[in-house]
């Protein structure tokens, strides 16, 4: 994509770069081209071929996964005896006591909530657009939040703190693994590909030429 | 002015050419348009003064980055009696058993990268201010290291929570979450509102009322 040098008349033909302000031609991209800033390099638009209905594919994989992994147990710890069964829910709900007790449900927000809400915003935004109709109502509100809610999202980094607690518990007890973590290990890998199909300047694009 | 600028820039900014350029979706406006008509995200002109913002959620971060030390992190009660850990006692009992990878792991997850992100942004924040278009690379990369690491930072929070709900085995053994916890995860939400609400479009520019600026690009 050709770095501007004269303003043209068209503003919608422009693609301002958002970590370096850089202005860019959008130019159309043919099926396997990408466009990168032209001085930062950072990645400005990716292929459309596989992407409406591949992201809504993968929003609803994720909700159900997400389902699995609140509800069904998460870890099994066994020490000399005892066990202690414990659920992701279990894990935020650790803090709901006494001062910590906002804690608790900033965790659940940022593992469960958050991202259940990203997953029913890109839902929305995508389905008429992968079925070639004009963009639901609100559609632009509810991309903007799932892109605002996207750093605040952190299932991903709640499966590797669980590897991380499991290190350090290793030596003092056995642990098993219930069907929910295996969940959360895949919905991790389902959220990567999701975000790695997604081309934010398509979607605008897209949900503009309603 | 602006137009001796644009030809002397190897690329034009949607700043030189007197637009705002949406940083949500990336189409550009006119300068002074208030809300981007296409994805309806407020438009941040590239302007020096939200670099106080950037400032505020710093302190902020900073500020709550120290009872995060002081109070425990975690009680652990076992068999033996109960002890209760701050973050840099923790790794110091890890070193005392020998456990140096853990220790280590630890000890840089905890107490180097919050340290670390602090002063990146902060070095950041007065860097855009003086220097010229050339240091560009290299601040990029750095915010960019700065924005990624921002979130994984809560691992250690996810840690206390996951080891607090699975170690519950009545007198054998228990591990329950200390108050540094909640200003740990405080320090860590603000450093990522630093992080986020620092303009990288900054980084490219000069002085913003600098008259030199145009000469030296």
């Amino acid at each position: 994509m050709p770095p501007v040098r004269e303003q043209p008349r068209d503003l919608a033909a422009l693609i301002a770069c958002p970590r370096c302000d850089a202005l860019h031609l959008a130019e159309p991209l043919g099926p396997n081209e990408r466009a990168a800033c032209a001085r930062c390099g950072t990645l400005l638009v990716t292929p459309r071929t596989r992407s409406f209905l591949h992201v809504v594919a993968l929003a609803f994989t994720a909700m159900i996964l997400m389902v699995a992994a609140v509800f069904f147990p998460f870890l099994r710890i066994s020490a000399q005896g005892l066990s202690h069964d414990s659920s992701v829910f279990s894990a935020a709900m650790t803090f709901a006591d006494g001062i910590l007790a906002p804690l608790s449900l900033a965790v659940l927000l940022t593992i469960v909530g958050l991202p259940v809400l990203r997953f029913a915003a890109l839902i929305y935004t995508l389905w008429p657009l992968a079925n070639g109709r004009p963009a639901w109502p609100h559609a632009a509100q509810a991309f903007r939040v799932a892109e605002r809610l996207q750093p605040w999202s952190m299932a991903e980094i709640f499966v590797i703190g669980t590897a991380v607690a499991l290190v350090k518990v290793a030596g003092l007890a056995s642990i098993g693994f219930g069907p929910a973590f295996w969940a959360f290990c895949v919905l991790i890998i389902v959220t990567a590909l999701k975000n790695a199909f997604m081309s934010k300047w398509t979607i605008w694009d897209a949900i503009d030429a309603r | 002015m602006g137009r001796d600028r644009r030809a002397l820039s190897a690329i034009c900014t949607a700043h030189d050419a007197g637009l705002t350029g949406c940083t949500s979706c990336g189409r550009v406006w006119p300068a002074g348009t208030l809300d981007c008509g296409r994805c309806g995200a407020r438009l941040r002109p590239v302007d020096a003064s939200s670099l106080q913002v950037v400032w505020a959620w710093l302190a902020a971060g900073v500020i709550f980055y120290i009872p995060a030390n002081l109070y425990p992190m975690l009680r652990t009660s076992v068999l033996t009696g109960s002890s209760e850990n701050t973050i840099l006692g923790g790794v110091i009992e890890l070193v005392s058993h020998g456990n140096l990878g853990v220790a280590a792991i630890v000890f840089i997850a905890s107490i180097v990268i919050p340290i670390g992100k602090f002063l990146a942004i902060a070095y950041l924040a007065l860097a855009v201010g003086t220097e010229r278009r050339a240091g560009g690379h290299r601040h990029l990369i750095l915010f960019e290291v700065v924005d990624f690491i921002g979130r994984w930072s809560m691992i250690d929070v996810f840690v206390v929570a996951i080891l607090s709900a699975l170690v519950q085995l009545g007198f054998v053994a228990a591990i329950n979450p200390g108050p540094a916890a909640v200003s740990f995860a405080l320090s860590v939400a603000f450093t990522m509102l630093a992080a986020q609400s620092f303009d990288p479009r900054l980084i490219w520019r000069g002085p913003p009322d600098d008259p030199d600026t145009s000469d030296d690009a």
